[in-house]
């Protein structure tokens, strides 16, 4: 990249720069007349100098020809002007003045808002520069940057360039064209004067700037510890589990004590030296206005200097400091902004990139591969030049399926990053299909090659998107009209330098999968889901979704059949009792109170379980049927429950998240409204204790706490209370809660809380699994399987894939990598957080899956070997050993001591 | 039932005798009480324990695998504690345990058990001088076993 940021904003915004340029040289003529104005204004107007007497008239907006007098030897008037008596005149120059105030303010607009843009597209451009680098660092660079540290350098630490950017040429010129003018309006009055303001000007420019250099020093200083600070929280957050493990936490926190103190000396030495540099900058502006008045004073009295000059020259000054003082911060922010450009930059050269035109959108994936990979010579060096993978030969069939086997460090992890075309061999030569496969362009070694690795990434979004991941290479079909990027859009990502490549445009290629569009390629996702055993996961997972029965009628009217065939289904094995249906008119004692009040799902975040108890609603219906006062001493009940059998355990104990209804924080203010209640009675209570008391109960579920708080009597004043929160909503909130009933979807439940209508009982043994045999056969008979399964593809997996399991994750990643049909699929330890069963049943579907396409998958257990047509032994970086199962096993061989290792 | 009552049965059995009714009242507020059907297992000879069950009401047949078929060996009944040996020591179930009539346990898991003992070092002292108690035991009539050969 352009090391000088100068060099970087000329390159990228020469036309807009030019136009600025220009546009800020047309306004100093009418910056230097509105300084003038003043004077003619208290001269002509007020003091009515050329006025002899009244009556008298002089002419206005009277126009001579430039330098005629010089040219023709005589002036040249072209504009007569009009004849003004005195007080018109002073009116017309005071309007006169208002313009020129007008007009001048309409050019700073013109010229700030143009800076403003031309910033903005250089910032794009830069963050665009940044990213886009990123996204070309080569994989072991990657490994060395910090996450974090990059993203704030493109997030904050270039956001001041962008405003700089736009000041970087018009401003000097602007500022100090100013300034010029100002002191040459100032020199033309009073030639001392103008020395005198001159003089001043240049001391401010020469000592501030030197008094402010240590000042950029510590700057730069607060940057750096400001961004280790961000890259060390981001280390801890992502070494929690060592941290907790290890009991460091008190370690980390003297750590970052120390770093915010070192933070802190700085930010202090700043701000200490900035307002020292602010009182000195005050007292010189102040300075000169002293000498214009005793000086200036001194000459207009002893006639050499008229009042107005004088009191132009006061009101010129006013308007020097500030630009001269802008000035000054501009060549602050020059050298500070030109040190950090260097120093984000300086982060974004690795020694090396990958080239732009192998990522080009516009390459094409080719044939597919036919022939063989052969490696000669192949070898792979780390950072310090230590051999990974030495003089590796091979030449395999791009079809075969190949095993690749050896011991921890062996080499085989990393060739399988270069046979996948993510890392560059030191030296030596890897073809396929007769081509370098250093040459080969991301269009190629992407979609022609899968590879899955150890800890596949997933990204925040749906099962299905990240499932569709793999396909999205290119837009493929533009965007309907209405979600299409905009034409002004598009230009302005053009002026910014930002390819043209538009997000909400169709990106996946669903012929690569097999499919002809979004209609069928759901087909394909389960295909890859069954082959890769995640089926039953997103059938769970869809057990948990929602559908809009709007959208989906055929599905809402089948699941309102299911619900009614469920109690039929499992009445015929006795376990009817499994399930506690809905009942308008009775109280489940297996959901919670508030489930039970509520009567229905919430829509609104403020009918949700955790709101309720502050829900006004609620509260109103509460007092109504007067159950206030014994909502407040179940509340009493369960918390001196918990503030009984809680009181040993430490605070963060497990049972508190799980078991309890109160939080560790909170348990202290519990007890001493428990100790209060104990000894003088509920009736002693402040608001506050009753409001929190009042809370706790809305999570009881009688089944299960077992605290007796909900008997008979209990039941019936709660569903009573049901009854008139329903009347209430009606009325006053018809859309807050949909209320479950019998021969209705419920939309906002998911499609097994639809299905069961009702809550699993406590407590019964084996009732999870019978209930879900009997979902799953029922859904069977109804053909609803896939559509569930469908819906679980909407399943969020949670930033990271944190909400699948490690297992769930890396079948995922099969499953994803299969989608794409690759000719060549490369594995390295994919499968090794999965049980030894699960493992040979995976090895066994891929490979029966990809019979006639090619497979080189290194793996963790050799003795799977068996399964794959060649193996290759890889020890200390050497391929030691190349053939047949059966040739490598007939002899006394590596491999022979790899499976006997195991 | 409510929970201060399988607190009065906890305290029944000999190994949580001694322990304070607050911990006990933890414990059992942390634990699930699970309903069986006469027929329904508990758990299956052979398997790995997880879990200790304590009869709340019903009674469960202990059964071991014979040559001819599962051979009844004991009976369970209210306030009785089966399954404890193989959660502290991780071995396999060594009999089957069947409810015999409409059966209410309460299941404590081995993870509830040992977070307790580890929480509660003084319930572990009471376990074990429970367990050193039922050894002495064995011990004696093994003695008198071979004394009487």
């Amino acid at each position: 990249m352009e090391p000088n940021i100068f060099k970087y904003v000329w390159r990228h915004s020469r036309a807009e720069q030019v136009v600025i340029l220009l546009l800020v040289l047309l306004s100093l003529p009418f910056y230097y007349f509105s300084l003038n104005l003043p004077k003619q204004i208290v001269n002509e107007g007020i003091q009515g100098q050329g006025f002899e007497g009244p009556g008298a008239t002089q002419s206005f907006l009277s126009f001579d020809l430039p330098y005629g007098e010089a040219v023709f030897g005589a002036p040249i008037n072209l504009f007569d002007g009009f004849s003004l008596e005195q007080r018109d005149m002073l009116l017309a120059l005071s309007f006169s003045f208002l313009a020129l105030v007008m007009v001048n303010g309409m050019f700073k607009l013109v010229i700030n808002t143009r800076k403003g843009r031309m910033g903005e597209r250089l910032l794009r451009r830069l963050r665009f520069e940044l990213s886009d680098r990123i996204l070309r660092f080569p994989l072991p660079h990657l490994k060395r940057v910090k996450p974090s540290e990059m993203a704030t350098m493109i997030k904050d630490e270039v956001e001041p360039l962008g405003g700089f950017i736009g000041d970087a040429f018009a401003t000097p010129l602007f500022l100090g064209g100013q300034a010029a003018t100002a002191l040459l309006f100032i020199m033309v009055q009073s030639f001392w004067l103008g020395l005198v303001a001159a003089a001043v000007v240049m001391f401010q420019s020469f000592l501030i700037p030197r008094l402010r250099r240590r000042i950029l020093v510590l700057g730069r200083e607060r940057q750096l510890t400001a961004r280790q600070l961000a890259g060390r929280i981001g280390e801890i957050i992502d070494g929690a589990v060592e941290v907790q493990a290890h009991d460091t936490t008190n370690f980390e926190r003297a750590d970052l004590v120390a770093r915010l103190g070192r933070i802190f000396r700085i930010r202090y030495e700043i701000y200490q030296r900035k307002f020292f540099v602010k009182f000195l900058n005050n007292l010189l502006s102040q300075l000169t206005p002293f000498v214009f008045y005793a000086g200036g004073g001194l000459l207009a009295i002893s006639g050499n200097l008229d009042i107005g000059a004088l009191v132009a020259v006061i009101a010129a000054y006013k308007d020097l400091p500030s630009p001269i003082k802008e000035l000054i911060d501009w060549d602050q922010q020059r050298l500070d902004v030109q040190i950090k450009y260097e120093q984000v930059i300086a982060q974004f050269q690795p020694p090396h990139l990958i080239d732009p035109a192998l990522q080009s959108p516009d390459n094409e994936p080719g044939p597919p591969f036919s022939g063989a990979i052969s490696a000669s010579a192949l070898t792979l060096l780390d950072d310090s030049d230590q051999p990974l993978v030495r003089a590796v030969n091979f030449t395999l069939p791009v079809t075969g399926h190949v095993a690749v086997v050896g011991p921890g460090g062996s080499g085989m992890e990393q060739l399988s990053y270069m046979l996948a075309g993510l890392l560059r061999p030191s030296s030596g030569s890897l073809r396929i299909d007769g081509r370098d496969i250093e040459r080969l362009p991301a269009a190629v070694t992407g979609r022609r090659i899968a590879f899955v690795g150890t800890n596949s990434y997933h990204f925040a979004g749906s099962l299905r998107d990240n499932l569709l991941y793999g396909l999205k290479h290119r837009p493929l079909r533009p965007a309907d009209q209405d979600r299409a990027i905009s034409p002004e859009d598009l230009a302005e990502a053009k002026h910014a330098g930002n390819p043209l490549l538009d997000i909400n445009a169709d990106w996946i290629d669903y012929e690569a999968a097999g499919a002809t569009g979004a209609a069928d390629i759901n087909a394909r996702l389960l295909d890859v889901l069954t082959a890769v055993d995640l089926k039953g996961d997103a059938y769970r997972f869809g057990l948990t979704g929602t559908i809009d029965p709007e959208a989906r009628p055929d599905v809402a009217e089948a699941v309102l059949k299911a619900r009614a065939a469920l109690i039929d289904r499992l009445a015929t094995g006795g376990n009817e009792d499994l399930v506690v249906r809905f009942a308008a008119d009775s109280y489940n004692h297996n959901a919670s109170v508030a489930e039970n009040l509520l009567f229905g799902t919430p829509r609104v975040p403020d009918f949700a379980t955790r709101a309720l108890a502050k829900n006004s609603t609620v509260a109103k219906v509460l007092r109504d049927i007067d159950l206030t006062q014994s909502f407040v001493d179940m509340g009493v009940t369960i918390a001196s429950t918990m503030v009984e059998i809680f009181a040993d355990l430490p605070p963060g104990h497990p049972f508190f998240e799980q078991f309890s209804f109160i939080s560790d924080d909170d348990l202290p203010e519990f007890r001493t409204i428990v100790t209060r209640v104990e000894t003088a009675g509920v009736g002693a209570l402040d608001k506050a204790a009753r409001e929190l008391l009042l809370g706790l109960p809305f999570n009881y579920v009688e089944a299960r706490h077992r605290l007796g708080l909900v008997d008979e009597a209990m039941a019936e004043r709660l569903v009573a209370a049901r009854h008139s929160l329903a009347e209430l909503l009606e009325r006053e909130a018809p859309d807050a809660v949909e209320f479950y009933r019998a021969d209705a979807y419920n939309a906002a439940a998911s499609l097994q809380d639809n299905i069961l209508f009702g809550r699993l009982a406590f407590g019964q043994a084996g009732a999870e699994q019978i209930i879900g045999d009997a979902l799953a056969e029922m859904l069977d008979d109804l053909g609803l399987r896939e559509t569930v399964i469908e819906v679980g593809l909407d399943y969020n997996v949670g930033i990271g894939g944190g909400r699948l399991s490690s297992v769930q994750r890396q079948k995922l990643a099969f499953a994803r990598a299969l989608l794409k049909r690759p000719d060549i699929l490369v594995i390295n330890e994919a499968a090794s957080v999965l049980d030894g069963a699960g493992q040979t049943r995976l090895v066994e579907r891929i490979l029966d899956l990809r019979e006639g396409q090619g497979v080189i998958w290194s793996l963790q257990r050799p003795e799977l070997a068996a399964l794959f047509d060649t193996i290759l032994v890889m020890q200390d970086g050497r391929l030691v050993e190349q053939g047949s199962y059966g040739d490598l096993t007939k002899s006394d061989s590596a491999f022979k001591g790899l499976i006997a290792a195991e | 039932m409510s929970i201060d009552q399988e607190v009065e049965i906890l305290r029944r059995i000999p190994i949580f005798a001694q322990i304070e009714p607050a911990k006990l009242k933890l414990m059992a507020f942390a634990s699930e009480r699970v309903t069986y059907k006469p027929g329904q297992v508990l758990f299956k000879e052979g398997e790995r324990g997880d879990a200790a069950f304590i009869v709340l009401k019903g009674t469960a047949d202990i059964l071991i695998s014979g040559d001819s078929g599962p051979l009844h060996v004991a009976s369970l009944s209210e306030n009785e504690i089966v399954g404890e040996i193989a959660i502290l020591c991780d071995i396999p179930r060594t009999a089957t345990v069947q409810a015999a009539t409409e059966l209410t346990t309460l299941r404590i898991t081995a993870e509830l058990f040992f977070r307790m003992l580890m929480d509660f070092p003084e319930m572990g002292v009471e376990v074990m001088r429970v367990l050193a108690h039922r050894l002495e035991q064995t011990t004696a009539q093994l003695r008198r076993a071979q004394a009487g050969h």
